[in-house]
Formats: structure tokens, sequence, C-alpha cells
């Protein structure tokens, strides 16, 4: 499993010649979390593999959505990526170096580099410290600047994502959330990274103040020339936001691509689906859209199922599925760079069986 | 008439800051068999409106009536309401990780929930109601399923069982209050699916509260449009998405990221929604608004017809006629704003020029 894998994510022809771009290389990451028992030994009974031979590739200035569902593994891959938690397997490289399981201390020119967005704007700053602290902490860690300049700079950062620059003393909890969210942005800003991670940054924002914060990241990704692994549940965010998608399901790379690849013909029936769920907010489109409802719920990564892990719930599953993995590669007819991880992929034009067409009055 | 008639509904809530006013005056009715929608951003009163109805806003002061089914909810002793509660008017909750208890059964929360209001009812024929409804629900074999803790369930299935527990008194309505927010977008879909199908085999009205303008374009067929606790706009669903005429209905809608549209500039509303302790002269909503004109700073507008029906209301001193996005409609809202507007106004629109997308500050 793992060498195919591998085989699919070496750089074809096409690619080599941008090899260039490449800011972060993911080379079949593996992270399993142990299960242990309630016994005084606490023997390990199981493992969690929350993700589980995964490859991807962030390319400079570009944004590389994330997809999938709660339990999909994608904010253990985030935090993998920034090296916040050690992977089991695999290997993470940026500008080419790889970085994989570095000590702290070698890690730590890359932490400037690489720096991360936060999905809660609530949980993820401290109340008791005031936003200009908050801000400035990058600066007071890596010693960059102190005194007045690092109050300068702070207060720039807070300009330049919309914030009052006067606010320096507040607390968190003076801002609404689409503030706080800037105050995230900012401190993920200060040490002028090359990419940030967005874990869901935008999921727990009205849409208005949602669209506000989603054009503050462009603006910045366009003047700072940052890069965006950017990871959410909503489908048309990621659409928004991203040059190129990747699907997971249950710990591994379902389908991946440039991003109107993957939204206009998807291959994979798990993708399919996906996008057949995500609501579209008009009301002839929703009543047009013949809705694929998948059954049962994702199964536990403690025991994924055998072969494909979509099979038991997949609509064009058949013996072959529940025994042999299918390998992520280019499918006939696809360009170079959209790949799908499928025995059986979606033609255009197909339906899938079990559609669940709804009456409407 | 209509099962729920609510007329000029008012609920504020003192506090040590001020008084909240949350709710300040709303009108409108469900019909038995429909779907009513009430989308608004956080804090615009679409919860407490409804919670309201139920008397679960305790410590609210509260003016106006709900007419529900020929008794008026407002006036009710508790202990009567609490006869409604539950039987006649059931609610599904946002989080359904938090609103079942986790130290008792589900099956044993549906059968209190069942017995509580019918004490002739057995226990067993409760549980056999209860697994029948989990069956309902599609929970796979519901008959032990009936015996697990709400931990032993997935979040979809909790939200299913919330579902089974709200159709076991067989209610005329049903209130959901986000009832898909916590959830995937395909169990999503599951959920949402069920309820339709659920409401159709039963007649039963549906109050469908979310922020989700999505899951309004699937299952509402009205929606009212909230902001600051008062109705901004109200219509059939295919006039709020195609045909609006409130600029924040209009501004809700374009700063949604469409698919048509991927890559290009999102328009989101200028300025964060208002404190409800301290709200702006005149129309709440014109401190936001890029089609602000004098009257609206001095004058609240009232609900009148919009358009070219009756059903379709809307809360703006923009011309009557002036409903939809296409730019005739933009000709004849700029015309209107340019002869209403003045000093005050010019200053306003002014700074949301120059500053579309900021917040502004939370304390001015």
């Amino acid at each position: 499993m793992s060498d195919t894998l591998r085989d699919a994510a070496s750089p074809a022809p096409l690619e080599a010649a941008m090899e260039d771009d490449v800011l972060v290389r993911v080379d079949n990451l593996v992270k399993h979390f142990p299960v242990r028992g309630g016994g005084i030994i606490r023997r390990t009974v199981g493992q969690v593999q929350a993700v589980d031979g995964v490859s991807l590739v962030v390319r400079r200035g570009q944004t590389l959505g994330l997809v999938g569902e709660t339990g999909s593994g994608k904010s253990t891959l985030a935090r993998c990526v920034a090296g916040l938690i050690p992977v089991t397997s695999g290997k993470v490289t940026f500008e080419g170096r790889d970085i994989t399981n570095l000590s702290r201390r070698a890690m730590r020119p890359f932490r400037r580099e690489i720096q991360m967005i936060f999905q809660d704007p609530y949980g993820s700053l401290n109340p008791r410290r005031r936003v200009g602290a908050i801000i400035g902490d990058p600066f007071a860690v890596h010693k960059t600047a102190s005194g007045a300049a690092r109050k300068k700079a702070v207060q720039e950062l807070m300009e330049r994502v919309g914030l009052n620059p006067e606010h320096f003393n507040r607390f968190p909890a003076e801002f609404s959330g689409g503030q706080r969210q800037r105050i995230g942005v900012a401190r993920a800003l200060a040490l002028r990274p090359k990419l940030i991670i967005c874990d869901e940054p935008v999921s727990a924002l009205d849409v208005s103040i949602q669209a506000q914060v989603l054009n503050l990241l462009a603006d910045l990704q366009s003047d700072f020339g940052l890069s965006y692994l950017f990871i959410a549940h909503d489908l048309e965010v990621v659409r928004h936001v991203s040059n190129n998608v990747s699907v997971m399901y249950l710990g591994r790379i379902a389908e991946s691509g440039p991003k109107n690849q993957v939204y206009d013909t998807a291959r994979h029936p798990y993708t399919v689906a996906l996008l057949s769920a995500a609501p579209a907010a008009d009301p002839d489109a929703a009543a047009q859209r013949r809705r694929i409802i998948l059954t049962g719920d994702v199964p536990s990564p403690i025991n994924p199922p055998s072969g494909c892990r979509f099979h038991p719930r997949c609509p064009k599953a058949q013996e072959l599925c529940s025994q042999q993995e299918p390998a992520l590669e280019v499918k006939p007819g696809d360009p170079a760079m959209h790949q799908t991880a499928c025995h059986f992929p979606v033609q255009a034009g197909e339906t899938l069986a079990r559609v669940a067409g709804r009456e409407r009055r | 008439m209509s099962l729920l008639e609510v007329t000029d509904l008012r609920v504020s809530f003192p506090t040590a800051d001020g008084v909240v006013q949350a709710v300040r005056g709303v009108s409108f009715s469900v019909e038995n068999g429909r779907t009513l929608g009430i989308v608004g951003e956080s804090g615009s009163g679409k919860t407490v409106l409804t919670q309201t109805l139920l008397g679960l806003t305790p410590g609210g002061e509260v003016e106006g009536k709900a007419v529900f089914d020929g008794t008026d909810l407002l006036s009710l002793r508790p202990d009567q309401l609490r006869r409604i509660r539950g039987a006649e008017i059931a609610v599904i909750f946002q989080d359904p990780l938090t609103s079942l208890h986790p130290l008792y059964k589900v099956g044993w929360q549906i059968v209190e929930m069942i017995r509580s209001h019918d004490r002739s009812v057995s226990k067993k024929q409760a549980t056999e109601r209860a697994v029948e409804l989990l069956g309902r629900v599609g929970i796979p074999s519901p008959r032990q399923r009936v015996h697990d803790y709400p931990h032993q369930f997935s979040g979809g299935m909790r939200q299913r069982a919330m579902i089974a527990m709200a159709l076991s008194l067989s209610p005329k309505l049903i209130i959901a209050d986000e009832p898909t927010t916590a959830l995937d977008a395909t169990v999503q879909a599951q959920i949402l699916d069920l309820l339709l199908r659920l409401q159709q085999e039963s007649d039963t009205a549906l109050i469908m509260i979310t922020h989700d303008l999505g899951v309004i374009a699937d299952i509402a067929d009205d929606v009212l449009v909230m902001y600051a606790g008062k109705a901004a706009e109200r219509a059939s669903k295919h006039d709020i998405f195609y045909q609006p005429h409130h600029p924040y209905t209009k501004g809700l809608l374009e700063s949604i990221p469409h698919s048509s549209a991927a890559g290009d500039r999102l328009r989101p509303i200028t300025g964060q929604p208002p404190s409800l302790i301290r709200l702006p002269s005149g129309c709440a909503f014109h401190p936001r608004c890029a089609y602000v004109m004098d009257r609206c700073l001095t004058e609240q507008p009232r609900l009148a017809p919009v358009g070219d029906g009756d059903s379709h209301i809307s809360a703006c001193w923009l011309p009557v006629l002036a409903t939809g996005l296409a730019p005739e409609t933009e000709e004849l809202r700029r015309q209107a704003v340019a002869q209403g507007r003045h000093a005050a106004a010019a200053k306003i629109a002014e700074a949301i020029a120059e500053r579309p997308e900021s917040e502004g500050s939370v304390i001015a």
C-alpha cells in the first residue's frame, strides 16, 4: 500500500519542472495515536490511525484547501506539518529541507516560517493577557524586537489586519469574534512566515464577518506572497480560497487536484457525495439537485474498514473495494494533477445509485 | 387561522449595563405543514424569540401576543405551559451533545418524555414507542440502541435521538434551533432530509432557526430575516433569495462565497451588528448600510409590502419597487439615495465607502 502511494506522489515529469515552487512537501505521512487499556500498566491496545499515508504539496504563494469531515484527520495532519506533534512515519520537507521530528532547538528557525491560525477565536487567545502582548509574543519568543520597536511592530500589524492600533491595551473579551480572529491573524503574521496553516479559520464566524476575514487573508497572501494550507469543512469557502484541493476521508486522501477539476469533475464517490450534500444558498439549485444521502457514519479510525476505507458507505462499492486499497493516481482522461484513490471512479454524467431525489411539495 | 400567530413580540432583559432589547416587536405566523426559516447573525434575537414562546427566557420582560392553536402562550401559567411544551410544541436544540443527559440511557430519556405528559402509558408501552421512534428516525437496530447511553451515539445519531424525542408526542409544531450547525455536511444532509420527510408524513409545522442560508434554501417555505431584534424582511423563500429588498438581506446573500464567482473578491457587510443595549437611532442597520439616507438616521422604517405582491414585506426606506439584484434595480436604489442623502447620512456613507471591510470598534 505504502509503495503505491509513494509512487503516486513522486513527481511526474510535468511537476518536476515546477519543483522550485514547492514550499512544503508531505510524503506518505502517518500519525497513529496509541489507545491504552485501563489497567495499571496502560498497555497499548490499539492505534487511532488518524493520518495514514498522506502525501501533498503546498506551492509558493498558493493555497491548498483540505476538506474532510470530523475525524478525517485534517487537523492532525496540520499539526504534523506545523511540527506541533511528532509524526509516526513519513516525511515533511520545507523548502527542500527535512523538518520531520526535529528537536525543539532545530525546529526553532522553521517555526518562524510556519504559523498557524486556529478555529476558535475564543479559545485560542489567553483571556488574561492584553492584545498587544498576545500579538507581540512571537517577537519576544524569537527575540527579534523589544520595547518601543516591538510596540510599533505590533501596532503596524494591528493596522494591517484592520484593527484599531489604539486598542493595543485591551483584553480579548473586548473584541468580537471576527476581531479576535484578526488578532489571531496578526499574531500569525508577526514573524513574516512563508506558510500559514489555517485550521477552520472562519467556521465560528457569521457570514458577513466571514467574508471580511476571507478577504483579509486574500489581501495578505498577495501582499506578502504567503502560502496557505487551508482547512475547512465548508466546501464553498474552500473553493473560494484554494488553488488546489485535497479531500480527506478517514486518514487518507480520497481525491486531490486543481480546484475546478475536483469540484466540477469529481471522480471519487465520496467527493461526489460530499459536494451533493453541501447546502447551496440558491433555492432553485437546491430543488433541482439530486442529493446522494450516504448511509451510516464515518467508521472509527481505530479499526478502519479493509481495502478502500470508504467502501462500507459507497454506493459503487464492489468486492474488490473491500480487499484492495486503491492507489491515489491519475485516472484515464484526467489531467496529470488530478488524482483519485478509487477502483471505480465516477464517470462524467453518471448518477450514483441509491440517489435520494427528494419530492418537494 | 394559522397554527401560531405571533404579534408584536418584545423581549428585553434588564442587566447591570442597561436594558438588552433582544426582540423589539416581531410578528409572524406559521401554518400547518409549512416551514418558516428564521435567519440572522449571532445576537439578532432569533433564539430568544422562539424560546420566549416556550417560557424559556426567565428574567426577560415580555410583551405582545403569541396565539398557538387558540391560546395565548404568553399568558399561560408555568404549569399550563408545561403541558404544551414537548407535547404540542417540541424543540430540537443545536448541540445534541449537551441537550441529552449523559447519565441516562437514550431510551429512558424518551420514555420519560412520553410518561411525563401521560402517566397512563406504561413503561413497557413507552419503551416500545421509543424503539419505534428511533427506528423511524433511522437509527440502526433500535431495539438494542434504545439501551445505549448518549456517549455511545455519534453526533448525527444523537441529533436523530433528539428528533425522535421531539416527535414522541406528535407535536403540531417543531422548533429547530440550528439543528445541523454542529454536524458535518453529509450528516446535515441526512438530518434535513429526515426532518422534511417527517414533516410531510404528519403535516407538522416547522420553525427552522439558522444562520446558514444554504439550509434555508433547502428546507424553508417562508423566510424571516432578523436584524438587531427586529424583522428586516419577510417573504417567500424565492423572493428572499431572488428579489431581496432590504440591504441587509442583500448583503447577506452577497457575502456568501458562490461557486460561480469562486476566487473573486467577496463583498462583506461593513462593520458588525450593534449592541442591543445602545441601539443606533432610526433604522438599526443604518451605520452599516451602503444605501443610507437622511431619514434612516431618525425614522424607524416599518414593515411594508414591497415588490408586486403583498406577501413580501420589508422594513426599509428604499423605494417599494427596488427589489432584486438586477442592474435596473440598482439604478432605482441609486436614484433614491441621491435624492435622500445629505450631510449626516453622506458622512456615514463616505466612511463605509472608504473602509468597506472594516469591522469598526466594539466600544465606540
